[in-house]
């Protein structure tokens, strides 16, 4: 490689931190965008003017069609699907990875380490453990899209033997690396994958719906570590770097959401949590009896209120319901209400998923604010407007030892002077556990689909 | 007598040359493994520091901006089209060749796609009137 290119990706890699680093703030983010653009344009240049790069139309054709179909998903896409779209996206790059590899060890001169079948050592190891995450990156990522779009059950599947059997597999892809670097025999790769792809499934079909965002960043993290696995095959730090970067941030992401859940992250991966299973376990039989309220109430009491502050959680994106529940802020805020919005770390699907959407709804950014920014504010607040929120209001969390979301930090909409809660019923939440605040005295449930309780609502307040 | 040292002196002087192309070769041999060894650690301290840079640059971003943070994280990692497109340089046609060339597919996919659903995502967030 020579010192120019090696510059070139130098520079690509520090696009790439920039663009992450504009991130910080929602003024310089687009900036930020454009910059990782810029790497990336700046690294692929690169690698075309490479000498050993000749088949200018077979890529141009294999990019075009790649990039088409990129460009008309990402345009089309709705914001409440983003969860399974970057889930989906991940399962691409681990694909990728995989495919590099098994070209690398057919054709190992492309990539200067030497000849088929004698290819050093170092190459190999870097070559497997590559091959293997990113195997592991595609069925895992594949399984997380099923469950989020409603392909396969968000219900944990458990089995017994289960972890015991993901062991004996993880210690076999660890002996068929071993053997695969002595021998470089070709079935062996092809195991290797093989057995890469069965864990990966195994690996996410025992977490449920709700755990979804620790792992959409997890399997973020491992797509990362897959492209610095390539990164060293071909000796460049530019895909080092940039996996690198990658990884931690899903890691950093997957740690906020456990922390967001107060669970441990090997807790989350060991599965099993929520899901009908633990909402019957759980048995909670309740004879006490929640008041309810109708659209017409809560619009008046809410026209007569100064201070509110609404709590949108994942059945606000299952109900499509951001646009009527901005229409209805902007008409509180019309009658001289003090409208905010109340975002909890795992609300939702993904990590920042309710922002998303109430950006998309024209929420300006300013009135959104996480939870420790606002959680002091509820005491003086005259509405806590919950719509598609459950577990993460739950005073339970605070109090009851035994609760399974007890030590999670909560957002106290139980100091507001009254709560609504918009649900379709009275199930418990994922966490399978009853909500304490439903009994409060002053607590009004609102019975229905969020979108309809929201227009409902507005046309409350527009009499 | 004369010719049979004349040869011994050939035979000598061709034996140093066969040293000296061994040792050459040895030497070259030495050179490379020893460079691509270097590279492994090379290559950790890099991966090693470029953690502690996406720990630092990462934290630093505002939790309402985590989605668009998957979104370009998402599109960066597909630099992974730097070995898809040398997998697919070569003129012949071999099953590496066509390996590399779907690898810049599935990556141009996800380039295309994670930098414009982050544009879409970034161009929403809009600051109060």
């Amino acid at each position: 490689m020579s010192n120019l290119s090696t510059a070139a990706y130098l520079v690509s890699s520090v696009l790439f931190i920039l663009s992450l680093r504009g991130l910080s703030h929602p003024s310089t983010a687009r900036r930020g965008n454009f910059l990782g653009i810029l790497g990336m344009t700046i690294a692929i240049i690169t690698t075309l003017a490479n000498p050993g790069v000749f088949s200018y139309k077979e890529i141009g054709i294999a990019f075009l069609i790649g990039g088409l179909i990129g460009t008309s998903i990402a345009v089309r896409i709705q914001m409440t699907a983003l969860p399974q779209l970057v889930a989906a996206f991940h399962s691409l790059v681990g694909l990728a990875a995989v495919f590099v590899a098994a070209s690398a060890y057919y054709n190992p001169s492309a990539f200067n380490i030497g000849t088929f079948g004698s290819i050093p050592m170092g190459s190999l190891i870097e070559m497997s453990i590559g091959t293997a995450i990113g195997a592991v990156t595609f069925t895992g990522s594949i399984i997380a899209f099923g469950k989020l779009q409603g392909f396969v059950s968000g219900n944990p599947l458990v089995f017994k033997g289960q972890h015991f059997l993901n062991l004996l597999l993880g210690l076999g892809i660890i002996a068929l690396i071993v053997k695969f670097c002595i021998d470089q025999n070709q079935e062996l790769f092809w195991l290797i994958v093989a057995a890469s792809f069965v864990i990966g499934v195994l690996l996410i079909v025992p977490i449920g719906g709700a755990d979804m965002p620790v792992i959409v960043s997890m399997l973020n993290s491992y797509s990362g570590w897959a492209a610095a696995g390539i990164g060293f095959t071909l000796s460049n730090n530019l895909l080092i770097i940039t996996g690198a970067l990658v990884g931690s941030s899903g890691a950093i992401l997957s740690y906020i959401m456990c922390k967001g859940m107060n669970r441990s992250f090997l807790n989350v991966l060991l599965g099993g949590f929520g899901g009908e299973q633990a909402a019957s376990a759980d048995g909670v039989k309740d004879d006490r009896q929640a008041k309810q309220g109708n659209a017409a109430d809560a619009a008046f009491m809410m026209k007569n209120s100064q201070k509110i502050i609404i709590v949108p959680g994942y059945g606000m994106a299952v109900a499509q319901a951001q646009h009527a529940l901005r229409e209805m802020g902007d008409l509180l805020k019309a009658a001289g209400a003090d409208v905010r919005y109340a975002i909890h770390p795992v609300a939702g699907r993904m990590p920042g998923h309710m922002n998303v959407l109430l950006a998309e709804a024209n929420v300006p950014y300013d009135e959104v604010l996480e939870l420790d920014e606002i959680n002091r504010d509820f005491s003086e607040t005259d509405v806590a407007f919950v719509i598609g929120a459950n577990d993460v209001t739950n005073p339970a969390a605070k109090t009851d030892k035994t609760s399974a979301i007890y030590g999670m930090p909560i957002l106290d909409v139980e100091n507001a002077g009254q709560v609504f809660f918009v649900k379709r019923g009275m199930a418990s939440g994922y966490a399978g556990v009853q909500n304490e605040l439903f009994f409060r005295d002053n607590t009004l449930m609102l019975f229905g689909d969020a979108k309809k309780v929201c227009e409902d609502i507005i046309k409350g307040l527009e009499n | 007598m004369s010719e049979i040292s004349n040869q011994l002196e050939n035979l000598s002087f061709k034996a140093q040359q066969i040293a000296d192309e061994a040792s050459q070769l040895a030497s070259n041999v030495v050179e490379t493994s020893g460079g691509h060894s270097d590279f492994i650690i090379f290559g950790i301290t890099v991966l090693i520091l470029a953690c502690f840079v996406g720990y630092y640059v990462v934290w630093s971003v505002t939790p309402a901006l985590h989605s668009p943070l998957m979104g370009v994280t998402n599109a960066i990692s597909s630099v992974i089209i730097v070995g898809a497109l040398l997998a697919a340089g070569p003129i012949d046609s071999t099953i590496s060749k066509y390996f590399g060339l779907v690898a810049v597919g599935l990556a141009a996919v996800n380039i295309f796609g994670g930098f414009v659903v982050t544009n879409r995502m970034l161009s929403m967030f809009k600051k109060k009137q």
